[in-house]
């Protein structure tokens, strides 16, 4: 299992938009990915998930990955979040 | 089949001519059912196939708005598209089927619901509004569920009028630029979507009710959103007599729209002041716009029912300045406080009364409470020094009361002189004739007051003792009643006697097939709202006023409220602006 801490970018949050193009990145992996902010941890595959966590502009979120490909996966979603989730 | 032609509330303006096309939606009843272990498996399967054919149609919106509007406008349906695949909605849906054995129209119901609270609650705006979207992907979902075909919007007819029985927001969004108007069963005016329709410029008729049954997929039909007239199944003929009358229209307002901020001076060359009515002072700026020559009617009640106390003199000073600077020299006709027992404040306790249009009222109000009075009577004189101040007072029948209130008025001036308070020296203190007995004593008054404002709707209510809010009455109701008519022109012309401004304030007002009729009468001044005024104004320019007083002596001479109408129509030649549809 790993994991890493990423800050969001975007201007307005994690709206439906970079959330959309997150879960759908995430959903393309096969081991399970789960996004951490505060005490709150939801699947990366829910949309509702990730709109629940209500991620703001310039809040903190940690990823975690676990099961095959599980390194990869975690470095793709952190390069999409710092390249500003196509918001960019 | 015989053209048929439903009329109800025109909500947004111009004419449509396409083919119907219903929107379904599923049912408001949710079945409800316990399923027995054998039926669940089929009741996944069957829901899974609504996901199916959701996702099959929202794949084709997003293609087709993508196409249309815009690649950014079709990415929100990729947040549907992702709801559709999402663990915790559609998966939580097929979990609770099968854990609590309930229908999927059920567990659909609870699952969006729950979601749709959620996202809710959330701090940030922007995703609490998806709550809108959620709900929008669930009623796909259990519209699909119960079988009811949608709307297939990626195969529109070249011009299509979609027929609803109601609108929602989210049903306008990426809208097909196919969709050239609207026929709605339920709704009104200021609906949203009425709202959204007019911002579309797309024309549109709510309120049909059941008569919309009439109406079929695929059938043509005109949309006059103006007049609310719909035609079902029209002939060619009729189509192009619509499109014929709706351009003599759209000719006249421009027409009048070119020539609106000139004055208004019949052919013999008598100027009328066309006025317009302003209920709060962010409308002035559109009056200024329309070409109004000052503000017949400034209501000051939004003062006291948008408010949680009595709104104070700074408030008051502020609103009305607003209006003042806005118009400059030209007149701004404020009238003071209108409220009775009909109408209760948060804030205050106004007397209930047994029959309150026959109450505790207008001017009365105000002189039985003095410190409300006086406020805003301090109020208006400070905001004078910043325009052209006109104060009118409501219900006055005698003229005791308009000289309580002048009274009052200089009781005020007084204080602020003494204060140190610029207040200017002429301002008009006019009446409003709106009770039989203050027309019918018109000469008596016009002695007194600086000027008159006739409000023909309540002079109509209680000179025909019908009020027009009840139904079983409502058709007595009618300012062109020979009774009416002869009030306003016995109040025009004691105030042609003595030589003092007389204008109208009512909805009458505002009817440009009045226009020449009630110059007729002796009016000087018309105040009608804004969007009226440069087809008022128009209509003044083709009026002779020998030939109006000879048709306003022939109409209050009638016999009846029809016999008003046959005249007016029967004399009706020039300054005539196309024929209603």
């Amino acid at each position: 299992m790993v994991e890493q801490t990423v800050t969001l970018k975007n201007r307005n949050g994690l709206h439906a938009r970079p959330a959309a193009l997150l879960v759908q990145t995430a959903s393309k992996q096969s081991c399970k990915i789960w996004i951490r902010k505060g005490d709150k941890e939801v699947d990366a595959k829910s949309i509702l998930g990730v709109m629940s966590l209500a991620v703001g502009a310039g809040e903190t979120i940690t990823l975690k990955a676990d099961g095959a490909g599980e390194e990869a996966a975690l470095r793709a979603l952190v390069e999409l979040i710092e390249s500003g989730l196509g918001e960019a | 089949m015989a053209t048929r032609v439903l009329q109800d509330l025109g909500v947004s303006p111009g004419l449509a001519v396409g083919t119907a096309v219903w929107l379904r939606r599923a049912s408001a009843e949710i079945p409800v059912r316990t399923l027995a272990e054998a039926e669940v498996a089929g009741e996944q399967a069957r829901f899974r196939q609504a996901v199916a054919e959701a996702e099959a149609e929202i794949g084709a919106l997003r293609k087709r708005v993508a196409k249309d509007v815009g690649e950014a406008e079709a990415q929100v349906f990729d947040a549907h598209l992702a709801f559709l695949g999402d663990p915790a909605y559609t998966g939580e849906i097929e979990r609770k089927i099968v854990a609590d054995r309930v229908n999927a129209e059920a567990a659909c119901r609870d699952v969006t619901e729950a979601t749709r609270a959620m996202l809710a609650s959330l701090p940030d705006e922007y995703l609490a509004a998806r709550a809108d979207d959620i709900c929008d992907v669930g009623s796909r979902l259990l519209r699909l569920l119960q079988g009811v075909a949608g709307v297939d919007f990626a195969n529109l007819p070249e011009q299509a009028v979609v027929v609803a029985d109601e609108l929602v927001p989210s049903d306008l969004s990426g809208l097909p630029k196919q969709v050239v108007g609207f026929v709605v069963a339920r709704g009104s005016k200021t609906a949203h979507t009425a709202i959204l329709a007019r911002t579309m410029r797309l024309p549109a008729v709510y309120g049909l009710g059941d008569a919309m049954e009439a109406i079929a997929d695929g059938q043509l039909l005109v949309v006059d959103g103006d007049t609310g007239f719909v035609m079902v199944d029209p002939s060619t003929n009729e189509v192009e007599k619509a499109r014929q009358a709706r351009q003599v229209q759209a000719e006249a307002q421009a027409r009048a729209e070119a020539r609106a901020h000139e004055s208004a001076v019949t052919r013999d060359g008598r100027r009328i002041e066309v006025f317009a009515n302003v209920g709060k002072p962010e409308d002035a700026d559109a009056a200024v716009a329309a070409g109004a020559d000052g503000v017949g009617l400034f209501r000051t009640e939004f003062l006291y029912f948008d408010n949680d106390h009595w709104p104070t003199e700074e408030e008051q000073y502020e609103a009305y300045r607003r209006v003042l600077e806005a118009f400059g020299e030209k007149p701004v006709i404020i009238r003071t406080l209108d409220i009775g027992g009909d109408k209760q404040l948060p804030y205050a306790q106004l007397p209930v009364e047994e029959n309150p249009f026959l109450g505790l009222r207008g001017i009365r109000y105000c002189l039985a409470e003095p410190d409300v009075f006086r406020t805003q009577l301090r109020a208006l004189l400070r905001a004078s020094v910043h325009g052209t101040l006109w104060v009118m007072f409501p219900m006055v029948e005698n003229v005791s009361e308009f000289r309580a209130a002048k009274e009052w008025v200089a009781r005020c001036k007084k204080e602020l002189e003494d204060e140190g308070v610029a207040v200017r020296e002429d301002i008009p203190l006019g009446i409003m004739v709106e009770t039989p007995a203050a027309a019918l004593t018109a000469d008596v008054l016009a002695r007194e007051v600086d000027f008159f404002s006739i409000g023909t709707n309540d002079l109509t209510q209680y000179t025909l003792a019908a009020d027009r809010g009840n139904t079983d009455v409502a058709s007595l109701y009618d300012p062109l009643h020979p009774a009416v008519l002869r009030l306003i022109r016995m109040t025009c012309v004691a105030a042609e006697q003595v030589g003092i401004p007389v204008g109208m304030c009512g909805e009458m007002a505002g009817d440009a097939e009045l226009t020449e009729l009630l110059v007729g009468l002796g009016l000087q001044e018309l105040s009608m709202s804004s969007a009226f005024v440069p087809l008022v104004k128009e209509r003044v320019r083709g009026v002779d006023t020998r030939m109006a007083r000879a048709k306003a002596d022939a109409a209050a001479a009638a016999e009846s409220p029809e016999a008003v109408r046959a005249k007016l129509a029967a004399v009706d030649g020039a300054g005539t602006a196309g024929e209603p549809l």
